[in-house]
């Protein structure tokens, strides 16, 4: 390992996205283990928890603990302890708040053997890769679709796309990032809808 | 716990990074912008990857764009929609297509340069950049005002780059994409691997195969992306290493503690004459040096004074044993 001119800040800072060997491999995990438990974790959260309003701040609750407790050391299997992670999350809520009914502490108690009966189906997910990002797009609004379409099937810039589609580039830098957080979504919330659909 | 915030206010603030991200215009600024934002709590962190997973994902859409299927459209000429159609039997992609063919862009010419084994060869173009390929190379070059895009389908090349912004210079080999952000950089696909190393500048690397990593990388001078079919790793290179790996661009091969076998390795990608190694001791000898890269009998001299080694020609072949 040589030192480069002009480097003298650690690169880990830097590049976050792929910074230390340890941080990319755990972002690896995070996206190939975690994410597409994240039907599994929502059905889990919404049928725990009373307040729907919750549930968003709660799912990024679950995944912080889970990426500070995998920094240490990388679970070997990642749904128990996904699922076991948002249940003592939801246990230090209840003991915190004290505001949920007893008899949904009584629930929180039985989860163990819930979480098991929850499956993902990975090789399913993988094969009906192009069918999902299908039923994805079909649920995107028009202009959201489009742009998402230029960028990733004909790979245009910005620029391209606005011209293309008669807006500034503005209004597809929303779209973009609209699209982003839509496919995120049904790609992982959402994953048992779309395969029932298709 | 992110008490000040809420989940979603999170993924708005990540979704426009991750948008800014794919603009193809990021520049160190925001870098250090981005690096701050993750400090502030680890739920940026992960929102980021939640969102890149997915947007890394969508690059599976790319497989709809193979210049093949381009080629079969433009050369019909006739309605796209039932040729995209039977191509896509099966896989339900007709709705998305149908969107897809209809923004098609009418795709620059390619134009094919390549060179021999031991050849090398300069491309100047016109915005200023420069590519050379190196030994057994071949490429595709498309550009046009909106585009600048080079299929590297086998051997090494260095490219420097004349930034633009507004016509983003991409290299795309075995389904990988390297984005200039005003650079320098080689790209060398071997048999089971692709190596990219930057010399200068900044560029991003993706790899479009979410099925074997999502991957995304900035790259820094003296990084260098190794992917193969399964993974894909940053490591980093001295400058020592860098000029070495840039021999080829002066015609030599520059060997530091380098075995008989891997220096053989390099030579036989530059000569149809095999250097052959006849046995594993002599294989692992290390040697220094530097040496004309179509000089293979040179270095077996060399070698021969140094090691007292044995050396016999056979044909095509010049073999090296104890």
């Amino acid at each position: 390992m040589g030192k480069m001119p002009d480097n003298g800040r650690d690169d880990a800072n830097r590049r976050p996205q792929g910074a230390s060997a340890a941080m990319r491999d755990l972002k690896d995990w995070f996206i190939r283990e975690v994410l597409p438990l994240e039907s599994a974790l929502m059905q889990f959260l919404r049928q725990n928890w009373r307040d729907k309003a919750d549930i968003a701040d709660l799912r990024q609750d679950v995944y912080v603990r889970v990426f500070e407790a995998a920094q240490k050391q990388i679970p070997d299997t990642a749904k128990p302890f996904v699922l076991t992670t948002a249940r003592n999350l939801l246990i230090d809520r209840v003991r915190r708040e004290r505001v949920i009914p007893i008899e949904t502490m009584a629930d929180l108690e039985t989860l163990g053997a819930a979480s098991n009966e929850v499956s993902v189906d990975r090789a399913l997910i993988a094969r009906d890769a192009l069918a999902k990002l299908q039923a994805a797009l079909d649920k995107l609004p028009p202009q959201c679709r489009e742009a998402i379409l230029l960028r990733k099937v004909e790979g245009l810039s910005r620029g391209e796309i606005a011209e293309r589609m008669g807006v500034t580039e503005r209004t597809v830098n929303r779209h973009i990032a609209e699209g982003m957080r839509a496919l995120a979504d049904m790609l992982y919330s959402e994953a048992a809808d779309l395969r029932r659909k298709s | 716990m992110t008490d000040s915030q809420t989940a979603t206010m999170v993924e708005e603030q990540a979704a426009d990074w991750l948008e800014r991200m794919d603009r193809g215009d990021w520049s160190e600024a925001d870098q250090s912008q981005l690096d701050a934002w993750l400090e502030e709590a680890p739920a940026h962190m992960v929102a980021l990857w939640r969102l890149d997973g997915a947007w890394s994902f969508a690059d599976r859409l790319a497989a709809l764009r193979r210049p093949s299927l381009h080629e079969t459209l433009i050369a019909r000429g006739r309605g796209v929609l039932p040729i995209v159609a039977k191509a896509a039997a099966g896989i339900a992609l007709i709705a998305a297509l149908g969107t897809a063919v209809m923004y098609l862009v009418p795709k620059p010419a390619e134009k094919t340069f390549a060179t021999e084994i031991g050849g090398r060869k300069t491309l100047e173009l016109p915005d200023g950049s420069r590519i050379e390929l190196n030994t057994g190379t071949q490429l595709r070059l498309a550009t046009d005002g909106t585009q600048r895009k080079v299929w590297l389908d086998k051997g090494e090349a260095f490219f420097d780059i004349k930034h633009d912004a507004s016509r983003p210079f991409v290299v795309i080999t075995a389904g990988h994409r390297i984005t200039d952000l005003g650079t320098k950089f080689v790209v060398r696909e071997a048999a089971d691997s692709l190596e990219v190393t930057l010399v200068e500048g900044r560029a991003r690397f993706e790899s479009a195969d979410t099925a074997i990593k999502p991957q995304l990388a900035f790259l820094s001078p003296g990084d260098v992306v190794v992917a193969t079919a399964t993974s894909m790793d940053v490591t980093r290179k001295s400058q020592k290493d860098l000029s070495a790996d840039l021999g080829w661009r002066r015609g030599v091969l520059i060997f530091q503690h380098t075995t008989l076998a891997e220096a053989a390795a390099e030579f036989n990608r530059y000569n149809t004459q095999r250097l052959v190694i006849g046995d594993a001791k002599t294989a692992s000898l290390q040697i220094n040096g530097t040496f004309k890269n179509d000089d293979a009998a040179s270095f077996a001299g060399t070698a021969r004074a140094v090691f007292g080694l044995k050396v016999e020609k056979h044909g095509d072949e010049i073999v090296l044993s104890q």
